[in-house]
C-alpha cells in the first residue's frame, strides 16, 4: 500500500518534472559580459513574452565537441547555441547543425528588405545566422610603448622600436595573416601565398623573428590582464575586452585598429531536436535576431550588430552612457585596413597549418 | 655473586628527569651498578624505570644529575657512541635484512672487515643455537628465534654493558621462562653486565643478581631478590612482591625489633619493627600466606579465624579467611598426607611468628 | 583410511564436491557484493576506453558513405597518374546524390581533409553543384566534375580516396608517431611538420622530473608528519591537504600572479636586489612554470602514499641501529630509508601517472614548452574534432604508461609498492 503511494508519487513527480522541462530552454553562448549583454538584450525580452524560462549554459567554447558528442549519444540538450562562424561551418558540415533559411525563418528588416539582404555576406553558413562582427585586433599599453604610440599593426613585429613581450593567440589564424601582411604581402594576396608550402614558411619566418618575444595565450581573458598587470606591452584579443579594459575599467590602454581582423559570432541551432523544441529554438531565433534585437546588443557590449538596419539604430552604452558607435569595428574611422576571416581557405587549411604550428611552437 | 672490584661501573648520580617542566618522572636517582651484575628494574608501567634505561642509552637526556659510565659522564656522548647493546621489546630486527645481515650491522658501522664480521656473526649466532638461519628474513622466524636473533645482535659486538626493554613481554610463557634461563647463563658465560627491565615480578626474582623496585619515580628497594621478598622494607614493596597479608593499625610501643600493634578491629598483636616510625604512628603489618600456621600451638600471636573459600591448586590449598576484621586474608595450606582439611564456614586458628610479621610503612 | 580413498562428507557425498558446494556460495555473494561497482566500472571505464581505442583504427565513413565509388575506384592504378575512368566518375555522381541528401559528404570531407589538405571545400562546392546535376542526362561524368572542380582531375585526391577506402585505417597511428603514407609508402613527415614525438618525450621527461621533484619535497615533510607529536602532525596534516580543498583553476592562476615576471616574486626579488629590474626571471609560459605547478599540485599524492608508510616504521627501528653504533644518517640511509621506499614507489607511481595526463595546468602556465602531450589530445578531441587521432595519442600514452608499469613491476616489483 506505503509502496504503492509512493510509486504513484514518484510518476506523478516525474511528469510534473517533464512538464517543466518542455518549458525550459538552453541557450549556450561565452559566458562573461557576452552573454550578459544577450540576457539584457534577447533572453530577458523573450522570456517576459513567452514565458520561458531560459537556462544559460556557458559552453561555446567546446560547442563543437560537446555537440558531436550529444549527438553520437543521441540526446541534445541544447535548444539554441551561439558559436563563431568556422564552428558553424564546421557544425553544418558536419551535419549537427539544421539548415535555416533566412527569408522565410528569419525577421524581415522593419523597412521590408529580407533577411537575405539585410545579413548580405555574413551569412556564410545555410546553417548560420549572424549576430555580431567581432574582430581580434591590438590593445597597448600607452605608458610601456615610448613616445611614439603604435599606428600600424606592424609594429608587433618591430621588436627594436617596441621591445617588450607581446601577447598573440595560440593558434595559426590571425597571426599568419599578420605576420605575411608585415612582410610585404598584398593583403589581396594573403590566401594565396598561405596555401602554399613556401608561404607557410615564409610567414613562419616572420614570426620567428618575435618569437621569443611572445606570451601565447588561449583564453580571451588573457591579454587583458597581461596588460592590466604590465606583462606585456601589446596583445591581441577581442576588441570587446578592450573596451571594457578600456572604458570600464580604465586601464593605461590604447586600441590599435590597424590590420583587425573581422569574425562573425552568431546562432545555429541544433540538428536532430524534437518539433516542439525545434520550433521554440526557431521562434527564439527570429526573436534575437530581428533589427532592433541586434541594435539593443550595442548597448551592452561594442561588438557590431550583423545587419546593415541595426546600424543606424545603436546608441549610448547603458551605464557609461557613451556613444557606442565610434567603438564598433566596423566605424568608418576604425575599419581602414581590415581583414576577414577566411572561412573557405581555414576550413581546408586548419589541421595542416596547425599542426605546421604546432611543430613550430615547439621548436 | 659475580659482582666484583669494580662496584660502579655504571652510576646514576642524583638523576633527574622531566620530559613537561612540571612533572618530574625521575626523581633523584641514585644507583650504582657494579661490573659483571644482572641489575633489574622493577615496576608497574609509569613509575620512571623505562625513561632511567632510556636515559642510559642515551635516547633520553637527564634533566639533572650525572650518569657515568666505568668512571666516565655519558651525559653528552650520542647513543651510537656509547657502545651499549640493546635488546627491545618487539626485537626492532629490520625487516629488510636477513638475519646475517642484521648481526652484521653493528660490525659493519665500526668498519670491520669482511672476513672478521662473518666469523662474529656465526659465533653468535651459534652463542643462541641460530646457526642456520643467517639467511632467513626476520619475518620468517617465530617470536621465540627472533628473540634470539635480538639478543645476538645486542651481544655481536662485544659491548660491556646490555639493557634489555622487557625483552620477553611479546612470548607465551613456557617460552618466556626458557629464554629467562637462557638470558641468565649468556649473562654468567659472557661476563658482561646486564641492566634489565621488567613488569614481571618472577622474571625480576629468576634472573637477578639485585633488582631495583621502582614506583613514584623513585627507587623503593634495592637488594637481592631473597631480601626482597622476605624482607621487603615498605608496603609497596610487600605488596608488589609476591602475595601478601595486610593488617593496619596503630604503633602502641616499640620495644627493640619488636613493636605492639593495636589493630583497628582492637585486638593486639606483635610484629616485627622494620618501619613503622614511632608511637602513635600508622603502620600496616605484612604477613606472607605461607608463613602463616592453622591450629597448632597458642602464641601471643594466635588468633581467631574464620575459612570463607577455599581453592584447590594441586600442591597446595588456598584459603581465604577472615582474620583480625580482614576478609581477604589468604593462607597458603600444603597439600601434604595428615594434614588438617578445612571445611568453608569452620572456624579456626592461625598463628604466625612474630619475625614474619613485618610492621611497615602505612 | 589410505590416501587416495576419497573423503566423505556426512551425508555420503564426496568432501570435496561439498565444499566446492559450499564455496560456490561465497564466491556468488561475494561476485553480488562487488557486482554494482563492476558494472560502474565496466560501463565508465572500460567501454569508454574501448570504444577510444576503436575509433584510433576506425574508418568506414568512406566505404559507407560512397560505396560504390570505392569498388570502381579499387582498380584504378594510382601510379598511372591519369584521372579514374568514366565508371568511377558515374559512380561518385551517384553517391553523391545519396550522400548530399543526409548531409554526410560534408562530413567526409572533413575526415578525409585530414589526410589531404583542401579535400573539404572540395566536396562542400561539389555537394552543392551536383545537387543541380541531372544523373539521366550527362554524357560524361568526367567532364561533369570537371567543371564543378578541377582537383576530380588531379591523381591526389583519388589516391587518398583509394587508400583510405578500407572499413580500418592505420592512419591515425601513422599521424600519432609523426608519420604519413606517401607515394613510396610509409615515410616519417616533413621536419616542420613533426611534433608527437617530441611531445612524447617531452611528456615523459618532466612527469619524471615533477616526480623527482615530489620525491625531494615530499619526503622531508612525510618523514615529520610521521614523526612529530599528533597535534602538531595533525596541523601539518591541514596544510598539506589544504591545497585539494581549492580550485584547481584557481591554485594554477595564483601561480601566474606569483611567478610572473612583473609577479610577486619577481618584484621581490629585484627590490631585493638579487636581479636587475631589466633582467626579470622568466618564471612562467616555460618548463619552470608547468613544473612548478605541477609539483605543487601533485605533492599531496606523493606525501600521503610516504606518509602511511612512514608511519608504519616504528621508531626503535632507528633507535635500535643507534644502540649498535650508527650515527644518525647512517641509521637513517640503512635502516629508515630502505623501509621507505615502497612509499616512494607508491607515490612517484602516483604522481607520474596523474602527471602524464595532465593538461590544465601545462595550458595555463606552461607557454609553448611546457606543454604535455595531452594538450594535443584535448585539443583534437575537444578543438579540431579529430577525434581519431586524439584516440590513437590516447592509444600510445596508455600503451607507454602500461610499459612503464610493466618496466617499474620488473625492476622495483610491484610488490614493493604499499600505501600504508
Amino acid at each position: 500500500m506505503k509502496m504503492k503511494t509512493l510509486m504513484l508519487g514518484g510518476a506523478a513527480f516525474a511528469m510534473t518534472a517533464t512538464a517543466a522541462m518542455a518549458e525550459d530552454m538552453t541557450i549556450v553562448s561565452w559566458g562573461g559580459a557576452y552573454s550578459a549583454s544577450q540576457k539584457a538584450a534577447y533572453h530577458d525580452p523573450y522570456a517576459a513574452k513567452e514565458g520561458v524560462n531560459i537556462i544559460n549554459d556557458e559552453s561555446s567554447a567546446e560547442a563543437v565537441a560537446k555537440l558531436r558528442a550529444m549527438s553520437e549519444a543521441g540526446n541534445t540538450t541544447w535548444d539554441v547555441v551561439d558559436v563563431v562562424a568556422a564552428d558553424a561551418i564546421r557544425l553544418c558540415d558536419e551535419g549537427l547543425a539544421m539548415e535555416i533559411d533566412a527569408d522565410t525563418q528569419l525577421a524581415d528588416a522593419p523597412d521590408g528588405t529580407k533577411a537575405s539582404v539585410d545579413f548580405g555576406d555574413l551569412l556564410v553558413s545555410e546553417c548560420f545566422i549572424p549576430q555580431i562582427v567581432y574582430s581580434t585586433t591590438f590593445g597597448y599599453r600607452k605608458d610601456l610603448v615610448g613616445a611614439t604610440a603604435p599606428t600600424s599593426v606592424c609594429s608587433v613585429f618591430d621588436t627594436a622600436a617596441y621591445p617588450g613581450k607581446r601577447s598573440l593567440e595560440k593558434r595559426p589564424i590571425n597571426n599568419m595573416e599578420w605576420a605575411l601582411m608585415c612582410d610585404g604581402v598584398a593583403k589581396a594576396d594573403v590566401y594565396d601565398v598561405l596555401a602554399t608550402d613556401e608561404g607557410q614558411s615564409r610567414a613562419f619566418a616572420k614570426l620567428d623573428t618575435i618569437k621569443d618575444d611572445v606570451i601565447w595565450w588561449s583564453a580571451g581573458a588573457d591579454t587583458p590582464q597581461l596588460l592590466a598587470d604590465g606583462e606585456v606591452i601589446m596583445g591581441s584579443t577581442y576588441n570587446g575586452r578592450l573596451f571594457a579594459l578600456i572604458e570600464e575599467q580604465k586601464q593605461n590602454v590604447g586600441m590599435l585598429w590597424d590590420g583587425q581582423v573581422f569574425d562573425l559570432d552568431g546562432w545555429i541551432i541544433p540538428a536532430g531536436l524534437s518539433d516542439e523544441r525545434k520550433a521554440r529554438a526557431l521562434d527564439y531565433v527570429k526573436f534575437a535576431t530581428d533589427t532592433q534585437r541586434l541594435a539593443d546588443q550595442a548597448k551592452y557590449i561594442s561588438y557590431g550588430p550583423a545587419r546593415a538596419s541595426s546600424a543606424p539604430l545603436v546608441g549610448q552604452h547603458a551605464t557609461l552612457g557613451i556613444d557606442m558607435a565610434p567603438h564598433m569595428p566596423t566605424d568608418p574611422n576604425n575599419a581602414k585596413n581590415t581583414l576577414l576571416y577566411n572561412y573557405g581557405f581555414w576550413a581546408d587549411y586548419r589541421d595542416d597549418i596547425d599542426a605546421k604550428f604546432q611543430a613550430w611552437l615547439a621548436k | 655473586m659475580t659482582a666484583s672490584n669494580n662496584d660502579d661501573f655504571v652510576v646514576f648520580d642524583h638523576v633527574q628527569k622531566s620530559y613537561d617542566g612540571e612533572l618530574l618522572v625521575v626523581k633523584d636517582l641514585n644507583l650504582s651498578i657494579g661490573k659483571g651484575e644482572f641489575l633489574t628494574l622493577l615496576g608497574p608501567s609509569g613509575s620512571g624505570k623505562t625513561t632511567c634505561l632510556m636515559m642510559l642509552a642515551g635516547f633520553e637526556t637527564a634533566t639533572n644529575g650525572d650518569i657515568r659510565l666505568d668512571g666516565n659522564p655519558i651525559n653528552n656522548i650520542p647513543p651510537h657512541k656509547r657502545g651499549i647493546g640493546m635488546v627491545f621489546q618487539n626485537y626492532a630486527l629490520f625487516p629488510h635484512m636477513t638475519v646475517g645481515e642484521n648481526l652484521a650491522f653493528p660490525l659493519e658501522v665500526r668498519k670491520m672487515g669482511k672476513s672478521e664480521r662473518e666469523e662474529k656473526v656465526k659465533y653468535a649466532l651459534d652463542m643462541v643455537q641460530m646457526g642456520d638461519f643467517a639467511g632467513r628474513r626476520p619475518a620468517q622466524l617465530s617470536g621465540g628465534q627472533q628473540q634470539r636473533i635480538a639478543l645476538a645482535r645486542a651481544l655481536v659486538f662485544n659491548p660491556q654493558l646490555v639493557l634489555m626493554d622487557e625483552p620477553l613481554g611479546a612470548l607465551d610463557k613456557q617460552l618466556r621462562e626458557h629464554m629467562q634461563y637462557e638470558i641468565k647463563h649468556l649473562h654468567e658465560s659472557l661476563g658482561i653486565t646486564v641492566v634489565y627491565v621488567t613488569h614481571d615480578q618472577s622474571e625480576a626474582l629468576t634472573m637477578s643478581d639485585r633488582v631495583a623496585v621502582f614506583e613514584d619515580g623513585r627507587i623503593q628497594q634495592l637488594s637481592s631478590p631473597d631480601d626482597l621478598y622476605e624482607r621487603p622494607e615498605n608496603s609497596f614493596v610487600a605488596q608488589f612482591i609476591g602475595e601478601n597479608n595486610k593488617l593496619v593499625g596503630t604503633v602502641a610501643a616499640v620495644k627493640g625489633t619488636t613493636a605492639t600493634v593495636k589493630l583497628d578491629n582492637g585486638s593486639v598483636t606483635e610484629a616485627l619493627a622494620v618501619n613503622c616510625g614511632e608511637v602513635g604512628d600508622r603502620t600496616t603489618l605484612s604477613i606472607r600466606p605461607e608463613r602463616v600456621d592453622l591450629g597448632g600451638k597458642k602464641t601471643k600471636n594466635t588468633t581467631d579465624a574464620l575459612v570463607k573459600e577455599l581453592i584447590y591448586l594441586g600442591d597446595h590449598i588456598r584459603c581465604r579467611m577472615e582474620v583480625h576484621g580482614n576478609d581477604e586474608f589468604i593462607v597458603k595450606v600444603p597439600n601434604a598426607a595428615g594434614h588438617k582439611h578445612l571445611v568453608e564456614g569452620e572456624k579456626t586458628t592461625v598463628t604466625w611468628a612474630k619475625e614474619d610479621c613485618r610492621a611497615l610503612d602505612a | 583410511m589410505s590416501n587416495t580413498e576419497t573423503v566423505l562428507a556426512s551425508d555420503g557425498s564426496s568432501l570435496k564436491q561439498s565444499l566446492a558446494r559450499s564455496l560456490r556460495r561465497q564466491k556468488i555473494r561475494a561476485l553480488l557484493l562487488i557486482a554494482p561497482l563492476l558494472l560502474f566500472v565496466l560501463l565508465t571505464f572500460i567501454a569508454p576506453i574501448v570504444d577510444m581505442l576503436f575509433r584510433s583504427v576506425e574508418n568506414s565513413i568512406v566505404q559507407e558513405t560512397l560505396p560504390t565509388t570505392v569498388v570502381e575506384l579499387a582498380s584504378w592504378d594510382a601510379e598511372s597518374g591519369n584521372p579514374p575512368s568514366e565508371a568511377v566518375f558515374e559512380a561518385l555522381a551517384r553517391d553523391l546524390k545519396v550522400a548530399v541528401a543526409s548531409k554526410s559528404h560534408t562530413r567526409l570531407g572533413s575526415r578525409l581533409n585530414y589526410e589531404q589538405t583542401g579535400v573539404s571545400s572540395l566536396f562542400r562546392q561539389t555537394g552543392r553543384q551536383i545537387k543541380k546535376l541531372d544523373l539521366e542526362a550527362t554524357p560524361s561524368f568526367k567532364d561533369a566534375f570537371e567543371k564543378m572542380n578541377k582537383r576530380w582531375l588531379e591523381p591526389e585526391v583519388w589516391t587518398v580516396l583509394q587508400a583510405f577506402s578500407g572499413k580500418y585505417t592505420d592512419g591515425y597511428f601513422l599521424a600519432a608517431a609523426d608519420l604519413t603514407r606517401g607515394a613510396d609508402g610509409i615515410e616519417v613527415v616533413p621536419e616542420d611538420e613533426k611534433i608527437y614525438f617530441k611531445l612524447f618525450l617531452r611528456t615523459l621527461q618532466m612527469s619524471m622530473t615533477i616526480t623527482i621533484m615530489c620525491i625531494l619535497l615530499g619526503y622531508p615533510i612525510a618523514f615529520l608528519l610521521a614523526t612529530l607529536p599528533l597535534r602538531s602532525s595533525n596541523m601539518l596534516m591541514i596544510l598539506v591537504l589544504l591545497p585539494f580543498w581549492t580550485s584547481l583553476l584557481v591554485r594554477t592562476s595564483a601561480w601566474k600572479v606569483l611567478l610572473q615576471q612583473q609577479g610577486v616574486i619577481n618584484d621581490f626579488l629585484v627590490w631585493a636586489h638579487i636581479v636587475a629590474d631589466d633582467n626579470r626571471l622568466e618564471l612562467i609560459n616555460n618548463v619552470t612554470g608547468t613544473v612548478i605547478a605541477m609539483t605543487h599540485i601533485l605533492l599531496p599524492f606523493m606525501i600521503l602514499p610516504l606518509f602511511s608508510v612512514m608511519k608504519t616504521i616504528p621508531p626503535t627501528y632507528m633507535r635500535a641501529a643507534k644502540s649498535m653504533g650508527a650515527n644518525d644518517f647512517t641509521a637513517f640511509r640503512r635502516v629508515y630509508f630502505p623501509q621507505s621506499i615502497p612509499g616512494i614507489g607508491a607515490g612517484s607511481i602516483l604522481v607520474f601517472i596523474l602527471s602524464i595526463g595532465y593538461y590544465i595546468t601545462p595550458e595555463i602556465v606552461g607557454g609553448t614548452k611546457g606543454v604535455f602531450i595531452s594538450n594535443r589530445i584535448a585539443y583534437h578531441i575537444s578543438s579540431s574534432l579529430n577525434w581519431g587521432l586524439g584516440a590513437a595519442l590516447g592509444a600510445i600514452l596508455l600503451v607507454v604508461v602500461l610499459a612503464l608499469y610493466w618496466m617499474y613491476d620488473k625492476f622495483v616489483g610491484i610488490d614493493n609498492v604499499k600505501l600504508g
